[in-house]
């Protein structure tokens, strides 16, 4: 795999760098349209992958491009409405606990699984 | 990379159209402690890999710059995934613990739920910098101590914590990573220590 290869992630984002708050690992995506003749290679994959909610890591992997890549190609998706973003529910606080009730809920989950 | 064969899907098992909600815990090791097999145990699909890249200075430069592209180095990490119910999805990830990772620990974890210290009894002092990088991020933990067959010399949980210096309040928990139930009883195990504290926390006005 060479996608730490600095000129091929330069080319996919069109040397393109974003600032602002970065998407989660785990917000997850969908797709609110189908991919378009034309439309550049990776967006056209990202809006196959979300078709179902998808995780930004999700992507990622699927797509074997780096984070800060799939962030930035995700934004481009974002800003023209072509996919919706869910963000995580948990508070992105550094040393902030989650409230009880939503552990309640996950502990719930993993007793089940 | 554990050798046991798994079931899980090889095609993408796609999570249900209402989920809302993802949730993050990390499991921190050294190399060839378990994670990726701990993560396999647990996870409905077989585990992905990814990676980040960063310049050596660190967050914050402009990676897309020519001038600083050429000190760029890469931060593999895997994972998995648990659909908790229909809304809320438990993403598991195996991160390993050396120096270079924490610089990208904001970037990637910022609000995880809390942390598994994935222990090798021979590795001991492995986690060490694991365990103080935590406690600087104020990430809540556990420490899951991974039991291999050839675990001749069995120190004792209690000979273990006093090695790592690790306070009473830090859960620590024996599993074997290869077994789905043992796997889940150490997420179960932290889970149940963040509701302690989040009920705590509550409590206090």
């Amino acid at each position: 795999m060479d996608t730490g290869d600095p000129d091929r992630l330069y080319t996919v984002t069109g040397g393109r760098h974003r600032a602002g708050e970065p998407l989660d690992l785990v917000t997850l995506l969908v797709s609110e349209c189908e991919p378009t003749a034309g439309m550049q290679s990776e967006h056209a994959r990202i809006l196959e992958l979300c078709r179902h909610p998808t995780a930004v890591v999700e992507v990622a992997a699927e797509l074997r491009l780096p984070i800060t890549v799939v962030r930035i190609l995700l934004s481009d998706l974002l800003d023209a409405g072509r996919v919706t973003a869910r963000h995580p529910r948990a508070a992105p606080s550094v040393a902030g606990l989650p409230d009880s009730q939503l552990l309640k809920e996950v502990l719930h989950g993993l007793r089940n699984i | 990379m554990g050798s046991a064969t798994s079931e899980l899907p090889t095609r993408r098992l796609p999570l249900t159209d209402r989920a809302e909600t993802g949730l993050k815990i990390v499991v921190v090791g050294g190399f060839g402690v378990g994670k990726t097999t701990l993560v396999r145990s647990v996870s409905e699909i077989r585990p992905l890999n990814t990676e980040e890249v960063m310049t050596q200075a660190g967050v914050g430069i402009d990676e897309t710059d020519p001038a600083s592209r050429k000190n760029t180095t890469t931060v593999a990490f895997d994972f998995g995934r648990i659909s908790l119910n229909d809304r809320m999805v438990l993403y598991l990830f195996g991160a390993p613990g050396q120096e270079r990772f924490w610089f990208l620990w904001d970037r990637l974890f910022a609000g995880t739920l809390g942390a598994v210290v994935l222990v090798d009894t021979r590795r001991v002092d492995d986690c060490w910098y694991a365990i103080d990088r935590l406690e600087h991020h104020r990430t809540p933990f556990v420490v899951a101590v991974n039991r291999f067959e050839q675990d001749e010399d069995r120190y004792s949980l209690d000979e273990i914590r006093q090695a790592l210096a690790l306070p009473a309040r830090v859960p620590m928990v024996e599993c074997d990573a290869r077994d789905r139930q043992s796997a889940k009883d150490v997420l179960i195990t932290l889970v149940d220590h963040l509701y302690d504290m989040a009920m705590a926390q509550e409590a206090t006005p």
